[in-house]
């Protein structure tokens, strides 16, 4: 009885927020409908709670209770505000494209340094284009998840970036989110086609502006990458200390392409990022890594869903976590191999370090193995730092903090090296010593 | 700097009736020792006699309980220091079981421990060119491989990888006092030779070495000032080289009755 009242609780303002919200969200032709339909999906189960297997250590309903408000279309103070921000996270020779609660700003972006390889368009400008009708029922597709399906709903803008068949894209292409707000909500939602043997490497930051606080993210990004394609996909999350991100990848990847995919989150009060990747095509090369650092009381879910669909493939897992003061990480990676993913090698590793005796971490590696002749495996382990190389480099001379940081910075390089550009295994590094000198 | 001519010279390193414990059991039983600098100490003595404890407890390991007596090093309490500050004073233990340290290049760590250090002393961070030369020069007398400094700490060395990797540390970090912990625990005949020959080129009238070990052949290679005799926690016999051969001769049952 008390677990329907607390669904009708938490659904009685979606409701509200979703009718309120309506006039304001981008759509001809059959958009409103796409949108109606998801959010039709989203309300059969309300926010995602502890009785779903996948959302067991991530109870939105009771972290959450609510969604809030839609941010409104940022003003030209915030703009200001996100202007800095930008510049904090902007990562080095990437080409900018800059959305701040929710909304694409042209005007913080680098479309000038566009490459003619790409295009680009905003989610905006698609959906209200009635032309583009099939192209909108593509970018606003839903899966069975709650979360996702709200963002279909609720999406108020984001990108849409193509690269043409044998296209190959020299700069990184870096999406910028910042969150302005006070207790408001943003659903954005990015779409990219990369054709066949094109190349292309994306980085999708979110950074909070001066003075937000208390909102609620909620983005999406949803990849079709060809075959012989190759992407990498690096996203460096951080949110207020009392604001929410959940954020969701959808990656379909054709036939012996080679996709890199790093994720790091490293504050916000509640973070969940879930990252679905489905290898369709023969002889592809997956990496999918990703580093959560949480301290204070936050909580960050990684969760990770490699599909072997087809033979031949190869995936890779490493994922760390660092856990601080009373955080919890979370981390779910499932391995599924169908029954036609012959000679699938698929390998998952998780490790977490704990700094405190407070902290919390739920590692749930799963494998789902459907097919004969398969290599795959999975292994993870949590535990403090090592006291014996710490004191190793205290009898060198650093000081213990320095020796704490050199450890920990060695435990999370482990899965940064996966990076294969040297430039943004930089940029990711140097937003990882930003977390460590912030905790000092 | 002070002038002790005509006057007794302080010890380097002065340990005074240290007792030390480990959960409840005394381990150190009211050890005596005094080092000078330029001279080479061998500790000798049977397993389980408090020699590795000792080194530990210099170099400030957690884990023991010192309950009673005084370490001075150049006159000052070491017990009252922190590990990285007694490194920085300049005590230095060779490990016998040096740590790998993955996803730590042994460049990156020797930067940071010897940047760590002059900052501790107020110097002047060691710029990056000279320090590499600098590294290059010593690894290059340890014949330790260049490929060798850029891997991780120790990570698929081999014994007598990592010992190279400690005097290279330490002929890099120029301690006051060196303590070599079973340095020859694990070296074949050759690899010996040569950390004996780094390490007696870093012998200096300014410097003390102290040399744990069980074994006298290593002692061929480090000649040593003065042996100790270690038994059940406390010094047994002090002597000159000499002792070693007796020891060799007759064994440490002699000193652990008289213990």
């Amino acid at each position: 009885m008390k677990q329907v009242l607390v669904k009708a609780d938490a659904e009685r303002p979606m409701g509200n927020v979703f009718a309120a919200a309506r006039g304001r969200l981008p759509g001809a032709g059959p958009v409103p409908q796409i949108r109606e339909r998801a959010f039709e999906n989203y309300e059969r189960t309300g926010l995602p709670h502890r009785r779903m297997e996948d959302w067991k250590y991530t109870d939105l309903r009771a972290l959450i209770g609510e969604v809030l408000p839609l941010a409104p279309r940022p003003d030209a103070e915030a703009l200001v505000r996100a202007k800095v921000s930008v510049k904090q996270v902007a990562a080095d020779q990437a080409v900018k494209l800059v959305l701040v609660d929710g909304i694409f700003a042209p005007e913080l972006s680098d479309l000038s340094d566009l490459e003619n390889e790409v295009v680009v368009r905003s989610l905006r400008e698609v959906l209200e284009n009635s032309a583009t009708g099939a192209m909108a029922g593509l970018v606003l597709s839903t899966t069975s998840d709650p979360a996702i399906s709200l963002n279909a709903a609720m999406a108020t803008d984001g990108l849409v970036i193509t690269v043409a068949d044998g296209n190959a894209l020299e700069r990184p292409i870096q999406i910028v989110h910042v969150a302005t707000g006070l207790s408001v909500s943003t659903f954005t939602r990015c779409y990219l086609q990369l054709g066949k043997g094109a190349h292309a490497a994306i980085v999708e930051s979110f950074v909070p502006a001066e003075r937000a606080s208390g909102y609620q993210a909620n983005d999406a990004i949803i990849a079709l990458v060809g075959d012989e394609a190759s992407l990498s996909y690096i996203r460096v999350a951080a949110a207020a200390s009392d604001a929410v991100n959940i954020s969701s990848a959808i990656i379909a990847v054709g036939a012996r392409a080679k996709l890199d995919l790093f994720s790091m989150t490293c504050s916000g009060s509640i973070s969940r990022y879930q990252e679905f990747i489905t290898l369709a095509g023969e002889g592809t090369k997956l990496s999918a890594n990703g580093v959560n650092l949480i301290r204070d009381r936050l909580h960050a879910d990684t969760t990770i869903v490699v599909d072997h669909a087809m033979p031949h493939c190869t995936s890779r897992e490493k994922f760390r976590a660092v856990v601080d003061d009373c955080g919890r990480s979370v981390f779910q990676g499932r391995i599924i191999v169908r029954p036609a993913a012959r000679n699938t090698d698929a390998t998952l590793t998780t490790r977490a370090l704990l700094l405190s005796d407070q902290g919390e971490v739920d590692n749930k590696p799963e494998l789902e193995i459907l097919a004969d002749d398969v290599t795959c495996g999975h292994g993870a382990t949590s535990g403090a730092l090592d006291d014996t190389l710490v004191f190793y480099l205290r009898a060198r001379g650093l000081p213990e903090k320095d020796a704490q940081m050199l450890l920990i910075k060695a435990f999370i390089g482990e899965s940064i090296e996966e990076i294969t550009s040297e430039n943004l295994r930089d940029f990711v590094t140097a937003q990882a010593e930003h977390w460590l000198q912030a905790g000092r | 700097m002070m002038h002790f001519r005509g006057q007794i010279r302080m010890a380097l390193l002065e340990i005074r009736d240290l007792h030390v414990g480990v959960e409840d059991r005394e381990i150190i039983r009211g050890l005596h020792l005094s080092v000078h600098a330029g001279e080479v100490h061998a500790i000798m003595g049977p397993n389980g006699s408090g020699k590795s404890t000792l080194s530990h407890v210099i170099a400030g390991k957690p884990g023991y309980e010192v309950t009673d007596g005084q370490i001075l090093f150049k006159g000052e309490d070491l017990l009252e220091m922190e590990p990285d500050e007694r490194a920085a004073k300049g005590v230095f233990l060779a490990f016998q079981y040096p740590v790998e340290i993955p996803g730590v290049t042994t460049m990156n760590f020797l930067r940071a421990a010897l940047n760590a250090r002059r900052k501790a002393r107020n110097q002047q961070e060691f710029s990056t060119p000279a320090f590499l030369k600098r590294v290059r020069e010593v690894a290059g007398s340890l014949n330790i491989p260049q490929d060798m400094i850029k891997r991780g700490v120790n990570v698929g060395f081999s014994g007598g990888e990592k010992k190279r990797n400690e005097i290279l540390q330490m002929a890099l970090f120029e301690p006051g006092l060196c303590i070599l912990d079973e340095i020859d625990s694990g070296l074949d005949i050759d690899a010996l030779r040569i950390v004996a020959s780094g390490i007696n080129a870093l012998r200096s009238p300014e410097r003390a070495m102290i040399v744990i070990t069980h074994y006298r052949r290593l002692l061929e290679h480090i000649v040593p000032d003065i042996v100790h005799v270690m038994s059940k926690g406390r010094v047994m016999k002090s002597g000159g080289k000499e002792l070693a051969l007796e020891l060799e001769a007759c064994g440490y049952a002699q000193f652990e009755d008289a213990a």
